[in-house]
């Protein structure tokens, strides 16, 4: 499997102090990976260094066999507060973005492809007010609906809907799903929240706590690709799922034992499975067929 | 009974008012005859001493002049002798200049301050030595180089009036949201675009507020420039009225020279409030 997206190695320093050391990880292309793991271990940072707006000190992140150098506009940043500009209307601060993918674009096709945008997030009848005026999960939309006008070929979201009350953040995630799926978006998500993370992702990545923080594992999601918000936690293997994250975030992420662990070969754990098996591709794959 | 707030604040401030011209009325009045003199020798001394009448004019002169002044601001008799309007457009005109001037200094060099931590160390102390030297200590100088002594009441005018807005802009740029910053950075969006299209709608607010502090600091200095100056202006007038003895035109300068500034200020906070945007 050629991955799509690869972290070789980042490590991030301040002075002494490693925010996190030798970090492996790679992604396919479509796929929806969610890091959990407690405030301040880094994931933020793991986020930026993707996004291009900050540097590892040591390593390299490859996207479509190019090492990042900076930030592009095939990275779309989802950031964690809606950071609209708030002097632009919804549509202004879309057509921001879709401006800056396509320079040689006259304001109506700007506007145009804004529009279309805006309604797939339903934000229609929206577009001009300004962010002060839209409640906070309509803000995030417009921030999501400007992520997707330059059609990235990566989606990064830090924590979107942290902020939301969970009503809209149901809602929301219930759409981000749906287009993600509808669009083969490759998506990189930070979450403290665990059915988010089952909910939306494929795998789901444990980050043990900073500093000095490691990935201990990958959970590979066991949930059928084709979930609902309404029985997604009724499937059999959701609690052993969601047990396995809870125990590590509660317990593990702090006693996480570092002798033995190979930061370039993390162990894939399928919860709920047989055998909570060292999972090579096809095992894991073969796995999955078995329970769906 | 509901009555709003801004009528009943206007209630009290007409009362207030009535209270203040009362007392001022009152105040000013005369005693009656104090002394019986010879009527030729109390001509001479005039009705202060005679009569006790105070040599503070009543709200009513200062009304009547008041009114004059208003019926008719553009008369000009000479040097000496011209209308309240003429005065006041020559000092609104010189605040006008250099404060324009300043502002199209202050604002890109504050940019540049805000933008860059190097010139924002490098010129520090400068400003920090130039900002608290009170502006009217420039004239001297102004006048032995410039030569020209409207042009230099201009240049005090402009000196006066860049630090305000030069500080308020370089902390406006570097304050600056660093979120809104990367949402230009992740849509590779180039230096000069990010400075046009987020760093100035960002920080206007702030550099509108540092202008509106300038004009008020301009107008404040004029007055004084244009007593030293001389020749026209509404400090000058201030100044030529008190060499006349004529406290009622100095009061009505006075209240003249309160309106403008309210109004320059009043323009000011509107054009801020319309750069600002709530979150």
């Amino acid at each position: 499997m050629s991955n799509f997206i690869s972290i070789e190695g980042i490590s991030r320093r301040f002075g002494a102090t490693a925010i996190f050391e030798n970090l492996w990880l790679p992604m396919a292309r479509g796929e929806f990976v969610c890091v959990i793991g407690h405030s301040g271990c880094g994931k933020t940072t793991v986020l930026n260094i993707l996004a291009g707006l900050d540097a590892p000190t040591d390593g390299a992140v490859i996207v479509d066999n190019k090492a990042i150098d900076g930030p592009s506009l095939d990275r779309a940043v989802i950031f964690q507060g809606h950071s609209l500009l708030p002097w632009r209307t919804v549509l202004g601060n879309v057509a921001y973005a879709v401006s800056s993918r396509h320079r040689d674009w006259s304001r109506a096709q700007v506007n145009a492809h804004a529009q279309k945008f805006i309604d797939l997030v339903g934000l229609t009848g929206a577009e001009h007010k300004r962010p002060a005026e839209l409640s906070g999960g309509m803000k995030q939309r417009v921030g999501i609906a400007r992520a997707l006008s330059i059609e990235p070929k990566i989606m990064l979201m830090d924590e979107p809907f942290s902020a939301l009350d969970a009503l809209t953040r149901g809602t929301l995630q219930d759409e981000v799903r749906r287009i993600c799926t509808d669009t083969g978006q490759t998506v990189f998500m930070i979450t403290h929240d665990v059915d988010e993370a089952i909910y939306l992702a494929d795998k789901v990545v444990l980050m043990t706590n900073g500093p000095g923080a490691v990935l201990a594992e990958i959970v590979d999601n066991p949930l059928p690709k084709a979930r609902s918000r309404t029985d997604f936690h009724k499937h059999p293997l959701y609690y052993a799922v969601r047990n396995h994250i809870l125990d590590f975030l509660v317990e593990r992420s702090r006693s996480f034992d570092k002798s033995g662990h190979d930061p370039r070969r993390i162990r894939h754990v399928t919860p709920g499975l047989p055998e909570p098996a060292i999972a090579t591709d096809t095992s894991f794959a073969s796995a999955r067929r078995s329970i769906s | 009974m509901s009555v709003s707030l801004t009528w009943r604040a206007a209630i009290v401030s007409v009362a207030l008012f009535a209270c203040f011209v009362l007392a001022w009325h009152v105040a000013t009045q005369g005693t009656g005859v104090t002394a019986k003199m010879d009527p030729e020798y109390a001509k001479l001394m005039g009705a202060t001493a005679t009569q006790g009448k105070s040599a503070m004019p009543g709200p009513l002169d200062v009304g009547a002049t008041l009114w004059s002044h208003i019926r008719n601001p553009f008369y000009d008799n000479g040097p000496n002798d011209k209308g309240l309007g003429i005065q006041l457009a020559y000092s609104i005109l010189r605040v006008l200049i250099g404060y324009s001037l300043a502002v199209l200094v202050a604002v890109p060099v504050g940019f540049l301050i805000g933008m860059s931590p190097l010139m924002s160390r490098a010129l520090d102390p400068y400003i920090q030595v130039l900002k608290p030297i009170s502006p009217l200590a420039w004239m001297p100088l102004a006048l032995y180089t410039i030569k020209d002594s409207s042009l230099s009441a201009i240049f005090v005018i402009f000196i006066c009036s860049l630090w305000p807005t030069l500080v308020n802009t370089a902390f406006g740029v570097a304050q600056v949201r660093k979120e809104w910053l990367n949402v230009a950075r992740t849509l590779e969006v180039g230096r000069l675009r990010q400075a046009v299209t987020v760093i100035l709608p960002a920080a206007a607010g702030t550099i509108l507020t540092g202008m509106r502090i300038s004009i008020g600091i301009a107008w404040l200095v004029i007055v004084a420039a244009e007593m030293l100056v001389g020749g026209t202006g509404i400090g000058y007038f201030v100044w030529n009225e008190w060499n006349n003895l004529s406290i009622v035109n100095v009061i009505v300068a006075i209240v003249a020279i309160g309106v403008i500034g309210m109004v320059l200020d009043l323009i000011l906070a509107r054009l801020a409030k319309l750069v600002t945007f709530a979150e």
